[in-house]
Formats: structure tokens, C-alpha cells, sequence
């Protein structure tokens, strides 16, 4: 793997640490499978590029990405919580409806950012190449965001949104309003991941509809990759696991692209990262959520 | 002072499966009051108990906390005058959340809560000399995940984090049914310790007629969905697990064939 290959690799894989640190706050804080992602990380560059193009602020574009994101999320828990629609359902009903409402915010597939002033633009004019410096200012900002949720995490309120997810009945006995807090825990996860979309157009110098095809299951190999490799028993921990794992899943990713011996090529992406979601699952050790209760112990 | 009036509550309704479990239940518990309530399976007494939290909405009826019509409360805007103790030791608190995380949660019932640290370290100080009167030796684990305790611990912890802050009332829910006899007589003797030394208001449902006889000041006995038998002090006292079924039989007009009721 050459270094621009390998700092390539690092670069999505803290981008996407910002989707990953989405997805651990819906599956495993809240215990809500969102699929929303799939919509809300394309929303998130069609917003940015939209108001990037008609030279509005980057870094307010960002902001406000950050906030279509947020309404995402909140449609997403607002159909399962009042409508008591099945989570998991309510999220494909707002991915779906994200797709539609995409196109309409760009009125067109994609908008290209080649030329435009950016986030990323003041870059330019440090002397290192910006595919390093790029990669250095996505970690300064990736370790920001992973602090405050930290400190979120851990704060009264923070506390309270772990409860509902872990067992809402008690959470409810202890005055904790539990639908209020999965619509603030969707709208913080899904404005991460708009978040994460808007920087990426921004990086990439182009927003398309079709970007969040599999974000989900980018994310959550993040989150399954990073529960793995390290035990994730404190929110400190179990953050920095995101992070750790979207970088190891880019580097994976990269690595069996390009191993000539494999033979695989780009279009194997989806199949490659399926099998390693597949992969983290199965290994010994290994927390699965999808499998019965965890902690192992039943009465 | 709680009062329940004419509570009332069908399950699936309009279908096959059509269950009252609540007929017009009529209760008023005075403060200070710590009742035992005691029925057989399908009494009414777990419906009754999810009523007064709040889990449960009637279909008709009223219930009034302080003279307060609570009725249409949702749980956790009652949760400031309802403390309760669920029956499975699981159900009480967040496994896997640490002890002192479940003691914070527990500390801001009924209080707003904000962004500051959930447990800073006043806090965990008055958490380990809170914990270490359970003689458990928990005072050295607040830092350890709820899981690892044992059913007993866990009900004990649960005890202690319903009285955390200040409530009208308390709601055991059979909170000494899933466990061994011996941690069952711990988690009851604490529970009246506790209960006597900061003069609690108390409803506690239980399977077994003799807890429910030497527990508390007063029993109330349901059947299907009503309150079939309420005696309290004097009348109660010296009153046997005999003289209780024959009052209820006299009372029901048929043979009791709860074996659970009778055995235990």
C-alpha cells in the first residue's frame, strides 16, 4: 500500500469515525437500530453543497447540515415513539423519504464543490500536501467530537439517555421521560452523521444522492470492528473503540483492494465489508447484539 | 395519603382474550400506612401496583397522591412521589451501567436534571456511606458493572436507590420472590428497617400469606379485581394464615386452590 493510499485510508476512516460515533449513540446508547444514517449522510453533503454553491459560509453550511441531520432523527423516533411504529421500520420509512427529499434540496443527482471555498480550503495554504494535512485536522476534530460525547455521556442528562436504552421501565421509574430523550439521542446521532456527510462532500469536491448507499453498515463494522479489538467497558473506551474501528476498517478495506493475490477489485467493496461485519460478529469474545441478551447471564 | 378510587382496567378488550383485571378497586392509604397485599394469580395485584406508578393507564377510576389527581400522569412525571422495586432484580436497574451510575440515576428522581457530571465526588462519597450500611462490602465496588452482583445485592441496591430521595410512596413488587429464602429474609428485614426509619408510606404485593401477615400494619387481600379482605393493627393482629383463608373463603364463597398461595 503506498502512503497516499494508506493516508487516504485514515482520512475516510475518521471521517466515517464520525458516523460511527452516530451509530454507537442509536444501537448501542440507545438501543435503536437506525437506518436513518442511509439518509441522513447524504442529506448532510445536499445541504452543505447546496448552500456551499450559493456562497454561504462553509463552516454555517456545516452547522446546518448538522441540523437536517437532526431532524432526521427526530422524524425517525417521532414515527416509532408516537406512532409506535417498529424502530427499525420507522428508520427505512425515513431513509426512503431522505432519498426524495435529497434530490430536491440539490434539484439535481449531485453538485460539484471543485473551486469552492470549504472547510478544508484554508488548508491550501499550509506547506505541507493536503493529504496530510487533511488527515491531521479531521483527528484534531474527530478527538473534539469524541471528548464531548464523552463528557456528554457522563453528564446527569447523558446518563439518563444510557438508561433508556438499557432498561426504559426502570429509566421511566426514576423520572426519566424516555421519549424525549431517544428524540434527542436520534437527533444528535443523525446530525454526527449529516455532519460527517457535509465533510465529506467537502473532501471528496463533490455531493451525490446516491453517497449514503451502505453507510450503515460502514458504521456499524466501525462499531462491531472496535468492540473486537479492545473492551469497550467505560463510554472513554467505548468511543475511542468507534474511532479505532473505522480507521482499522479502511485500512482492511484497503489492504484487501490492494492485495493483487485476492484479485479484488472496487466493486467488491460492499461483499468485502460484509464479510468482515460478518467476521467481527462471529469472533470469540465478541459482544453480539443481534443474538440474545448480553452479559450472558439468564435467570 | 393515596387514595384509589374505583380503579378499573380491561385487558383486550372486545376480543377473545377479554380480561378484567381491575373491577373497581377502592383503597385509601393514609400516611404512614405500610400494606401488604396479597390474591392469587390474576387477582389484580401486579395491574393494581403498574396503576398507581403510573405504567398503566385505567379505563376508568381515579388515583390521588396528596389529594392530587395523578390518573393521567405518565410514569415519569409521577416519579417524584412513586419510588418503586421491581420483582425481577434485573428490572430494577441498568445492568450494565456501574453501581454508582444506578445510585446517580436513582438520586435524581424527581429533580431536573442538567449537564453537569452525573457522579462527581461528593456524590460518591455519600453513595459509599450510604451502600456500606448493607454490610456488603459494595463500598469498594461502586465503580463495578450492576451485573456482577448477585440477585440479593441487586435488590438490596434497589432498596436503598428507591430511597434515595423523597416519596409518597413506595411500591415493592414481590421484590423478594426470585430469590433463595435466606437473601429473601435479608432483603425483607431491610426493607422494614428502611421503611420504619424514615416512616414510609408502603404497598407491598407478595405471594406469600405469611410475609403478608408479619410484614407491615395492614393487609389487603384482591380477587379478581377487587378488594375482598382489608384488616389493619388490632383486627390483624393474631390473625393466622388459617383464619386469612377462611376469610376468604367465606368471604369468595369457594375453595382457594392456589397451591403457590397456600405453600408459601
Amino acid at each position: 500500500m503506498s502512503q497516499i493510499a494508506f493516508l487516504g485510508a485514515i482520512e475516510v476512516g475518521l471521517l466515517f469515525a464520525l458516523v460511527a460515533l452516530g451509530v454507537f449513540l442509536s444501537f448501542r446508547v440507545l438501543q435503536f437500530p437506525d437506518l436513518t444514517v442511509d439518509g441522513s449522510f447524504p442529506l448532510g453533503a445536499a445541504v452543505c453543497a447546496s448552500l456551499i454553491v450559493v456562497e454561504v459560509n462553509p463552516y454555517l453550511a456545516t452547522f446546518v447540515a448538522a441540523l437536517a441531520g437532526a431532524c432526521a432523527g427526530m422524524v425517525t423516533a417521532w414515527l416509532n415513539v408516537r406512532l409506535k411504529i417498529l424502530h427499525l421500520l420507522a428508520s427505512i420509512l425515513t431513509m426512503i423519504a431522505l432519498y426524495s427529499v435529497n434530490l430536491r434540496i440539490m434539484g439535481r443527482p449531485n453538485i460539484a464543490l471543485l473551486g469552492e471555498n470549504t472547510v478544508f480550503s484554508p488548508l491550501e495554504s499550509w506547506d505541507t500536501p493536503s493529504y496530510i494535512a487533511l488527515p491531521i485536522m479531521l483527528t484534531v476534530l474527530v478527538v473534539i467530537v469524541k471528548l464531548a460525547l464523552d463528557w456528554f455521556l457522563n453528564s446527569e442528562i447523558g446518563l439518563a439517555m444510557r438508561a433508556t436504552g438499557v432498561n426504559p421501565r426502570m429509566a421511566r421509574a426514576q423520572g426519566i421521560h424516555t421519549d424525549r430523550y431517544i428524540l434527542g439521542g436520534m437527533a444528535l446521532s443523525n446530525a454526527l452523521v449529516a455532519v460527517a456527510g457535509a465533510l465529506f462532500a467537502q473532501s471528496q469536491g463533490a455531493a451525490d444522492v446516491t453517497l449514503g448507499v451502505g453507510v450503515i453498515v460502514v458504521g456499524l463494522a466501525a462499531v462491531i470492528g472496535g468492540e473486537a479489538v479492545m473492551n469497550t467497558r467505560t463510554v472513554f473506551r467505548a468511543t475511542l473503540a468507534c474511532i479505532i474501528g473505522s480507521i482499522l476498517y479502511r485500512l482492511a478495506v484497503a489492504g484487501a483492494l490492494n492485495a493483487d493475490m485476492l484479485g479484488l477489485k472496487a466493486q467488491d467493496l460492499n461483499l468485502i465489508t460484509a464479510v468482515l461485519v460478518t467476521l467481527a460478529m462471529v469472533l470469540p469474545g465478541v459482544r453480539m447484539p443481534f443474538r440474545g441478551r448480553r452479559g450472558g447471564q439468564t435467570p | 395519603m393515596i387514595e384509589a378510587r374505583q380503579l378499573a382496567v380491561t385487558f383486550n378488550p372486545g376480543t377473545p382474550m377479554e380480561t378484567p383485571a381491575m373491577r373497581g378497586i377502592d383503597l385509601t392509604i393514609p400516611k404512614g400506612d405500610f400494606v401488604t397485599v396479597i390474591g392469587s394469580n390474576g387477582a389484580g395485584k401486579s395491574t393494581f401496583l403498574n396503576a398507581l406508578a403510573g405504567e398503566l393507564r385505567p379505563d376508568s377510576g381515579h388515583i390521588l397522591i396528596d389529594d392530587q389527581d395523578v390518573t393521567a400522569w405518565p410514569t415519569a412525571k409521577r416519579a417524584g412521589l412513586v419510588a418503586r422495586v421491581f420483582q425481577d432484580p434485573l428490572g430494577g436497574s441498568c445492568a450494565n451501567l456501574t453501581i454508582e451510575e444506578n445510585l446517580a440515576l436513582a438520586n435524581a428522581r424527581g429533580k431536573r436534571r442538567g449537564f453537569g457530571a452525573s457522579v462527581g465526588s461528593g456524590l460518591r462519597e455519600e453513595f459509599r456511606s450510604q451502600i456500606s450500611r448493607l454490610n456488603l462490602g459494595l463500598e469498594n465496588r461502586l465503580g463495578d458493572r450492576m451485573e456482577l452482583l448477585s440477585g440479593g445485592q441487586r435488590q438490596a441496591v434497589s432498596l436503598l436507590m428507591a430511597a434515595l430521595q423523597p416519596m409518597k410512596i413506595l411500591l415493592l413488587d414481590e421484590h423478594t420472590a426470585a430469590l433463595d429464602p435466606k437473601t429473601g429474609a435479608f432483603v425483607l428485614d431491610l426493607t422494614r428497617e428502611i421503611v420504619s426509619e424514615r416512616n414510609l408510606t408502603t404497598l407491598m404485593v407478595t405471594h406469600s400469606m405469611r410475609q403478608a401477615l408479619e410484614v407491615g400494619n395492614r393487609t389487603v387481600m384482591l380477587h379478581e379485581g377487587r378488594v375482598v379482605l382489608d384488616v389493619r393493627d388490632k383486627e390483624r393482629e393474631g390473625l393466622k394464615i388459617e383464619d386469612l383463608l377462611h376469610m376468604f373463603e367465606k368471604v369468595r364463597g369457594e375453595e382457594i386452590d392456589d397451591d403457590a398461595l397456600l405453600l408459601s
